[in-house]
């Protein structure tokens, strides 16, 4: 008895070293090389591994930014300081990038609905149902089932009532929700032009009277106020040029609808801008 | 006919997932897609086998000649043991050479080796075909029952995997009870696939 337990831990120990010695071996004959830079990159990154880069991962991004094939900024999440972090271990400069937070361009369902939908809970599945589109209102409109808050990532979209609300603060701008909602209804905004029409309906006068009582009617005075120009009128809907506006808040005094609404609270403008731009802001107020 | 007999019993009779409770970590952990329960399942035939085999060579040519006639009690502690490490190393190994050699293959199934280097599904059925198919009448025989064995129980693994995440793919689309959602249904689901797969008990072919 005693020789086997003698054999017993001599067989063990034996496997041991043996199993150790394959392994350090082939530690350094199977070793492939991986940049350093790759690992270091990774370290930095947010790891939710959102997509919003369009790369399989952080640790795809990680890669793709190190062969060159990636912009060190193009992680939302991370933000302008993983992006100077990057720009750091690769050595290269890294322009500014304003953060920008996703924003729903619609004021939700305003009218009641059509009909009683008791199909799945999901918009994206609401939003297959061919009866002229869908059992809410307005056919261009938010569905509200939040599809966009179960993608959510970061759980910066809430449901309250029938519309999803941004945790501004939460939100990382990754753009998953631009790809979740079926009816491409979120935007990714810049956080110091914090103006947004929320209506994205080519219906015109009479017809987007009666699906909605906030939505655009295209009536075009948003247009005609702009001291910027920077609103045109596109797909029958007025469109903001994030380059041109300068916050000045006077086409949502002029908008009859209120379907032009500045959608963050104007402190963070301050926080984010600075002095100039909120005192333009200020002044339209 | 033994033959059919080890598939139709390894795959459905005692499956390793529903019928044996071995490897529930992946079981619940990695079935919520059934792309990655492929993946999943790949590796997982693939280091059982692996790992069968080379623990039948390991107890066949040096624990059974030493422990047979004087401490076969120690021979069995002695397999649990020393088969972790067989099964740790080699899975360590492999994925070495995977990632040197074949590239597009350690892309695919890469992320899971890691992952099934301690399972106990693994584990299990080193330790199950050793104790069945170790007093064979010699090593050829005893290492093709073996490799049968283990692998047709992988395939059962694969199959309870692909047909959970089929029904977990579908679950999240379905208006489950806010405090059921998520884990809870899911075990509920496992709970009841365990269940139908009792139903396979006594099946037999001729055997």
């Amino acid at each position: 008895m005693q020789e086997a337990i003698i054999y017993a831990a001599a067989i063990l120990g034996l496997l041991g070293v043996v199993f150790g010695a394959a392994l350090a071996l082939a530690a350094k004959y199977l070793a492939v090389w991986r940049d350093p830079r790759v690992e270091e990159i990774t370290g930095i990154l947010p790891n939710a591994n959102c997509g919003g880069c369009g790369f399989p991962g952080c640790g795809g991004y990680a890669e793709a930014v190190v062969a060159g094939k990636a912009k060190p900024g193009a992680c939302a999440p991370g933000g302008c300081e993983v992006s100077k972090k990057i720009a750091a271990i690769l050595g290269i400069e890294v322009e500014e990038s304003v953060r920008k937070v996703a924003m729903l361009r619609c004021v939700g369902p305003t009218k009641e609905d059509r009909f009683q939908y008791y199909g799945l809970m999901d918009c994206r599945a609401a939003n297959l149902m061919a009866l002229q589109g869908g059992f809410r209102s307005c056919m261009y409109g938010c569905l509200g089932l939040g599809t966009c808050a179960q993608a959510c990532p970061f759980g910066a979209i809430v449901m309250s009532d029938k519309v999803p609300v941004v945790d501004v603060d939460k939100c990382t701008g990754c753009g998953t929700c631009v790809h979740a909602c079926p009816r491409r209804l979120f935007s990714l905004q810049r956080i110091d032009r914090p103006v947004l029409v929320r209506c994205v309906s080519p219906l015109k006068g009479k017809e987007a009277l009666e699906s909605c009582e906030r939505g655009c009617i295209t009536c075009r005075k948003c247009e005609r106020t702009c001291p910027a120009k920077a609103i045109s009128i596109v797909n029958d809907v007025a469109v903001i040029d994030p380059e041109k506006c300068t916050v000045c808040g006077k086409c949502v005094e002029a908008c009859p609808r209120g379907t032009i609404v500045f959608v963050l609270p104007r402190k963070e403008d301050a926080a984010a801008v600075g002095a100039g731009a909120t005192g333009a802001a200020e002044e339209g107020r | 006919m033994r033959f059919v007999q080890l598939f139709i019993n390894a795959v459905f009779v005692s499956n390793v997932i529903l019928a044996m409770f071995l490897g529930l970590c992946p079981f619940m952990g990695v079935s919520k897609k059934s792309r990655d329960a492929l993946g999943m399942s790949c590796a997982v035939l693939f280091v059982i086998v692996m790992a069968a085999a080379a623990t039948f060579t390991l107890d066949w040519f040096v624990l059974k000649p030493l422990f047979l006639a004087s401490a076969p009690d120690l021979r069995v502690v002695l397999h649990t043991i020393s088969f972790i490490l067989v099964i740790a190393t080699l899975v360590q190994l492999v994925e070495m050479a995977l990632r040197k050699y074949v590239p597009p293959l350690y892309k695919s199934l890469g992320i899971y080796l890691p992952l099934i280097t301690t399972n106990c599904a693994v584990l299990g059925m080193a330790l199950l075909t050793v104790k069945r198919y170790g007093g064979s009448e010699s090593f050829a025989e005893g290492i093709l029952w073996t490799l049968c064995d283990a692998g047709f129980s992988a395939l059962g693994f694969g199959v309870a995997m692909m047909l959970m995440s089929g029904i977990r793919e579908r679950l999240d689309l379905m208006d489950v009870p806010e405090p059921m959602r998520g884990w809870p249904i899911a075990f509920v689901c496992a709970g009841l696939m365990a269940f139908a797969f009792m139903g396979f008990n006594g099946l037999s072919f001729g055997g």
